[in-house]
């Protein structure tokens, strides 16, 4: 028993950690069978609030795991035989929990069914646009206000595509399993999209640039973690992993003393966070020797030679370039072609980056992306077309979420008006 | 679990197709219905007769119109369906994927509800 003064705070901590450390694990497990997630959500919901009231009193158990399984399952199957469901799914859920409870004993705890969960969160039957959500929802519990928050997404209209993807699976019968080795690849890429879109919206969030608050980047690398523990052998798990681990090295050196945005090439790499960056150097070659290369290391290996500038105190530009050259021949992605032409001018300077840019300027999806418009208005400044700069550093002001961002564009802009060349320094 | 596998296609490549390809269709058929009986898979299927036999029939204001052609003037047409029993959707998707229906056309999955 904990100390008799404060039961409630040790029972309520106790639940948290076991909420925070074994939701998904439990979920997973009780929805595997049934398909059936809102019912094992609403079950594990229950058992959670039977935690809190009887651990204060009763003590917290010895297996806060078991325990709340145990409440859940038998919550499962009241709530099935009150909605008068098929008795043959019930026998089911009762011939599981016997058949699990064998397993139980077998291996000293309760089988970790999540990475089943997070292939079913991101199949190909669901609306990529409820795959992050979803994961996030099942697999950690977060709510759907905070996600939707987090997406920038109405409440009501995140709850609802949550629903609808819950509703899917269940009537779908889209199945709890790992796929086959032949179709790994393409259902795994799902998966880890599923889970840079989480990091990527943490990045492009303002709050989450604070250090303070960072939500989303913390879950898409404890998502990230789980699943490079789950698939060791997966060398773009490790690979997504690693660019996560990378860019949040870089998190704190993204903001000066006074709140100000410091871009990569102007931040001190005694700034960046050390041993992370070492954990996704070790990560990147764990994954290398596996001899699969793919978008994921890729991504990672441009990261890498980024922070390579801690010893060498240069940026190795050639090896950038051509390693957007490889990602471009995999992807064809808009998105690299940007970051390709910039790498090119940083190489070969501005003119060349903006005949590589020029390949894509005019597609329409680049006309609401804001990070063309900052690359091309920082290209054109360089080539000294005042101008067409100015043009292009208002769009990218005009879009920018950020408001340190907004901030540096907008110095950036006035100064194309000062004669001197801009980055003289970092060009010598 | 039980899913239908609807075969949509477009009907002017069914008319058009020589003769020989009109067998080598047939046997394509012919080997995948084989193919889920062996598995257990199948329920039921059928080819349907061309969407110009079709006929639509409808209550309107309380009097029943019947109108010439199908419900959708589309350029794809119901052509076919299979019912099939498979544990779940991944299984019902790699049949879908192997019928000859797919290849050009487009197949529609839904499962059936049961009470």
């Amino acid at each position: 028993m904990n100390k008799p003064q404060e039961p409630d705070q040790a029972a309520r901590r106790a639940a948290e950690q076991t909420a925070r450390q074994s939701y998904g694990k439990l979920l997973a497990f009780l929805a595997a069978r049934t398909r059936d997630l809102a019912a094992a959500e609403d079950a594990l919901a229950e058992a959670f609030a039977a935690a809190l009231a009887s651990w204060p009193a009763q003590g917290i158990p010895r297996s806060p795991e078991a325990w709340l399984l145990s409440v859940a399952r038998r919550r499962m199957i009241d709530a099935m035989r009150r909605r008068q469901t098929g008795d043959a799914a019930i026998d089911q859920l009762l011939l599981q929990a016997e058949e699990n409870q064998v397993r139980d004993t077998a291996s000293g705890g309760i089988p970790d069914d999540r990475l089943r969960l997070m292939f079913v969160c991101a199949h190909p039957a669901i609306d990529p646009a409820a795959r992050a959500a979803l994961m996030l929802q099942t697999v950690l519990g977060l709510d759907a206000g905070s996600i939707a928050s987090a997406f920038l997404v109405a409440p009501a209209s995140m709850a609802q595509r949550l629903v609808r993807a819950k509703r899917k699976i269940r009537l779908a019968g889209i199945p709890f399993r790992v796929p086959e080795p032949d179709e790994l690849p393409d259902r795994l890429e799902a998966v880890l999209d599923a889970i840079y879109a989480v990091f990527a919206e943490g990045w492009s969030d303002p709050a989450g640039a604070d250090v303070q608050s960072r939500g989303l980047i913390e879950e898409a690398i404890w998502l990230g973690r789980l699943l490079a523990s789950l698939l060791p052998a997966e060398p773009e798990a490790l690979g997504l992993l690693a660019l996560m681990l990378h860019a949040e090295a870089r998190h704190a050196a993204r903001r000066d003393a006074a709140g100000g945005y410091v871009p990569l090439l102007e931040q001190p790499p005694e700034r960046w966070d050390g041993p992370m960056v070492e954990e996704a150097e070790a990560l990147l070659h764990r994954a290398g020797a596996l001899g699969r290369v793919g978008r994921y290391q890729l991504e990672a290996a441009v990261q890498s030679v980024h922070s390579a500038r801690r010893h060498t105190g240069r940026t190795n530009w050639t090896a950038i370039v051509d390693l957007y050259d490889a990602l471009l021949a995999r992807t064809g992605s808009a998105v690299v072609a940007i970051n390709r032409a910039v790498a090119l001018a940083e190489r070969d300077g501005p003119a060349a980056g903006l005949a590589a840019l020029a390949a894509i300027d005019g597609l329409p999806q680049l006309a609401q992306y804001q990070p063309y418009w900052a690359a091309r208005a920082a290209l054109l400044a360089r080539d000294r077309q005042i101008e067409a700069a100015d043009k292009a550093y208002e769009r990218a002001i005009g879009m920018e979420r950020d408001p340190a961002v907004r901030q540096f564009l907008m110095q950036r802009r006035t100064r194309l008006k000062q004669p001197a060349p801009l980055r003289a320094a970092d060009n010598p | 679990m039980k899913y239908m596998l609807m075969i949509y296609q477009d009907e002017k490549a069914r008319k058009t197709a020589t003769k020989e390809q009109m067998g080598e269709m047939m046997g394509a058929y012919t080997a995948y219905t084989k193919a889920m009986r062996e598995a257990g898979a199948f329920t039921a299927g059928d080819p349907l007769q061309g969407s110009n036999t079709a006929t639509t029939v409808r209550m309107v204001g309380g009097k029943t119109k019947v109108l010439n052609g199908p419900y959708a003037e589309t350029k794809e047409q119901l052509g076919g369906y299979y019912v099939i029993d498979v544990p779940d959707l991944d299984a019902a998707l790699s049949w879908a994927a192997r019928c000859p229906g797919a290849n050009g056309g487009i197949m529609e999955v839904r499962p059936l509800l049961s009470y």
